[in-house]
């Protein structure tokens, strides 16, 4: 029963987080661009765009300009939840790949930074007056969620401990349709459920800033105006009408 | 022309920091609006008259419409996360302490209800997300704050995903436009430059008489036919420039800039009275359709005139809207010579003229200023001059370099990418929005007076018609001279020597007899 509700929960979560980010990003891909709006100074080339890119989502150059304090809160959450999930990989891999066995000593450390970081960025939200003042629940909710998942897992490794290998048995039968028995350990159940909001919520909250940076026209257009025309479609068609008034 | 600040050096540990970020003051600006347009003005430039009576519905469906035409629109209103980076780079919230001058406030007042219309959460748990109905006050928020943008994209130079707050403010105005609720400024100058060509409504005859009198007045402080040609049919260049610089100052002075340069280059060059304005207001109100309308006169002109080359004066917005849109909006210009930038600014025309050594300067012209230097926002953040990334920055200083021996940035954090608005931009230069202008000017006013102290800096060059009104207006509420602003061209126009002009030496002469022909004894003393 147990096994199967949480079975159930995670097929669904893993479908509404794929469907639902799908939908986003073949919106945002579709949606016409009407004029070339790069923040200048902004490169020249293809090249030079990823490369800005590239510093945006890996450094997260901009927030780096813009306060120090968020950006190392900031930085440090994402980069530590980048490698606790490449340690949790090991969960769903038989036999684990050498990378990812590799990367376990630091993703005990990472789990740290990321509570760490989460409480920085919530210490923020609730002590400096501006950022207090444009905060919505949904934002410390957000906050308390990932912060739930993070501290939750840490007992896990050194308070409440499972059965790892039972465990691992449970996620690669969801993965081969063939369902192993969940531990029924509480702290782990509070950890999954957790992980299984976070899922469903991510299409419908501001976690699309994930996908939403890539498709930033402010950060990933070529600055070229002069030599190329930029006509979106609805555009285009203002060109084969009167030309004139509306 | 040569009035000193009048402000004392005061001790460095008094300086008020230009960045310093003031407390909240919940509400503190909710009062500043501008006047609305009135139903002529509307219905000139395609819009309802009067507040329509299903407002809301027209306007959710209008918000729709423009989410789905904009991609920045669509990923800026999601993305947000409230990371509160934007917060203290505004302006407007820094001179004013109104926390709806954040820029994500202000963003938020059309994202709560783009949320509640149009997103999951905001349909079934709007108050977790903050969304919210659209209300009258809602809507009176709106045109209240989304007034008091520049749309001068400085948060969106810090923005973590680029979230750039004048998307976002074009859109709201564009959908209060929709609904009837537009503003008069913008407007009615729209729908000036419709009709006859420029923002201020000169006619052609008035730009005819200007020209001939800036004639004048060139021959005689130089002793050189310099011409200013309008409508001159065959001419190479055609040269689109802001109405402002027909007359007002210190605009003028760098349109007799931009004619010297010209004439000594032995270019052969005109004014349109048809295309008589760079700028572009249709974008400040975020219509796409009246932007293209002004943008469409340019190019007819251009043809009309049989013109190889267009290139724009000193103005911000319209450099953005010259620079990054024209080509799209009006485009393509195949019937210009390719071998130049189309369109290209008066800088990069006069830079490239300094690089080949075509012009002569008299540096000690200038030696009464001591000069810094305004990055114009809609240069600085939304367009480029020359080849390489970063030219808006350093082809004006350039410039202002070859022409003056004294030039003095002003702090690192205030000028180049993460230069202020003046103030005045975005279509709030208008009387009624005098306070938040003023107050929005306070930044930028600091940092000039920082430099005024430490170098003894006494005047700011802009390259930017609102930039160099909005100055000339709130520069005496921080106590300095009016004309302490100056045009780039009008620095190049002190400087540069014709050929044939009228020698120094000439020029003591008259000075030096200037003090003894008062009245009858003229003629005498210019012996």
């Amino acid at each position: 029963m147990l096994t199967a509700t949480y079975a159930l929960l995670f097929y669904a979560a893993t479908v509404i987080l794929v469907v639902g980010l799908g939908r986003k990003i073949w919106q945002y891909a579709n949606t016409p661009a009407p004029l070339k709006i790069p923040t200048t100074p902004a490169p020249v080339t293809q090249g030079g765009v990823v490369a800005r890119m590239f510093r945006e989502v890996v450094l997260f150059e901009s927030l780096f300009k813009a306060n120090k304090w968020t950006w190392l809160f900031g930085w440090t959450f994402h980069a530590a939840l980048l490698v606790v999930l490449i340690r949790h990989l090991r969960y769903f891999t038989e036999p684990v790949w050498g990378w990812v066995a590799l990367m376990q000593p630091f993703g005990v450390y990472a789990g740290f930074a990321m509570v760490a970081g989460l409480l920085g960025l919530w210490a923020r939200r609730i002590f400096v007056p501006r950022i207090r003042y444009i905060s919505a629940p949904s934002d410390h909710l957000m906050l308390a969620l990932l912060l739930g998942i993070g501290i939750s897992g840490l007992l896990i490794k050194y308070v409440a401990r499972t059965d790892i290998v039972a465990l691992k048995a449970f996620c690669l039968g969801l993965i081969y349709f063939d369902w192993q028995p969940l531990p029924a350990d509480p702290m782990l159940l509070v950890h999954l459920t957790l992980v299984a909001v976070l899922m469903i919520v991510f299409p419908v909250s501001k976690l699309l800033h994930a996908p939403g940076v890539f498709f930033s026209p402010g950060r990933n257009q070529v600055d070229n105006p002069r030599e190329k025309r930029h006509l979106a479609p609805w555009a285009a068609r203002l060109e084969t009408g009167s030309g004139g008034k509306r | 022309m040569v009035e000193l600040n009048i402000r004392q050096p005061v001790n460095r540990e008094e300086q008020p920091d230009p960045l310093e970020i003031p407390s909240l003051e919940r509400g503190a600006m909710a009062e500043s609006k501008p006047y609305v347009a009135s139903p002529d003005h509307q219905a000139a430039i395609g819009y309802p008259g009067e507040l329509v009576d299903n407002w809301k519905e027209k306007a959710i469906d209008k918000l729709g419409e423009l989410v789905g035409k904009s991609r920045a629109l669509q990923v800026y209103l999601d993305s947000c996360v409230k990371c509160g980076a934007c917060t203290d780079k505004c302006h407007y919230f820094l001179g004013t302490g109104d926390p709806l001058n954040m820029p994500v406030a202000r963003q938020d007042l059309l994202r709560k209800v783009y949320r509640r219309y149009f997103t999951f959460a905001g349909k079934y748990v709007p108050w977790l997300v903050g969304a919210e109905d659209l209300t009258e006050e809602v809507l009176d928020e709106w045109y209240s704050y989304f007034h008091q943008c520049s749309q001068c994209r400085r948060c969106s130079v810090y923005c973590p995903y680029g979230i750039d707050t004048a998307e976002v403010s074009m859109a709201a105005r564009e959908i209060m436009d929709s609904i009837g609720k537009g503003q008069k400024y913008c407007n009615e100058i729209i729908g000036k430059v419709h009709t006859i060509g420029n923002n201020l409504g000169l006619q052609k005859k008035a730009l005819q008489a200007t020209l001939e009198d800036l004639e004048e007045d060139i021959e005689d402080e130089t002793g050189v036919q310099v011409r200013l040609p309008l409508d001159e049919e065959g001419a190479d260049i055609m040269l689109v420039t802001p109405s402002a610089d027909f007359f007002a100052e210190p605009h003028v002075d760098g349109l007799i800039g931009y004619a010297k340069v010209f004439h000594q280059a032995g270019a052969s060059w005109t004014i349109s009275s048809y295309a008589s304005e760079a700028a572009n207001f249709g974008m400040f109100i975020g219509s796409y359709e009246n932007m293209r309308e002004i943008a469409l006169r340019i190019r007819k002109a251009a043809e009309d005139l049989k013109v190889k080359r267009i290139i724009f004066g000193e103005c911000g917005h319209a450099w953005r809207a010259a620079y990054s849109f024209l080509n799209t909006l009006a485009g393509p210009f195949d019937f210009l010579d390719q071998d130049y930038p189309i369109p290209q600014h008066i800088c990069e025309y006069t830079h490239d003229l300094i690089e080949k050594g075509e012009l002569t300067f008299d540096k000690s012209q200038n030696d009464d200023f001591r000069l810094t230097y305004h990055d114009s926002c809609n240069v600085a953040r939304a367009s480029r001059m020359g080849d390489a990334p970063g030219g808006q920055f350093e082809i004006p200083r350039a410039i202002l370099r070859a022409v003056c021996n004294h030039f003095y940035d002003m702090p690192a954090d205030t000028i180049r990418e993460s230069t202020f608005c003046c103030g005045g931009g975005g279509g709030l230069l208008t009387d009624e929005l005098l306070e938040v202008r003023t107050k929005g000017a306070q930044p930028r006013m600091r940092a000039l007076q920082q430099v005024s102290d430490d170098h003894g800096v006494t005047h700011m060059a802009a390259l930017c018609a609102i930039c160099k009104t909005q100055f000339a207006k709130v520069m005496p509420e921080y106590g300095f001279e009016m004309d302490a602003v100056v045009s780039i061209h009008q620095m190049v126009s002190n400087a540069i020597v014709l050929d044939g002009q009228i020698t120094d030496e000439d020029d003591e002469d008259e000075d030096e007899a200037e003090p003894d022909t008062a009245g009858a004894d003229a003629d005498e003393g210019e012996e």
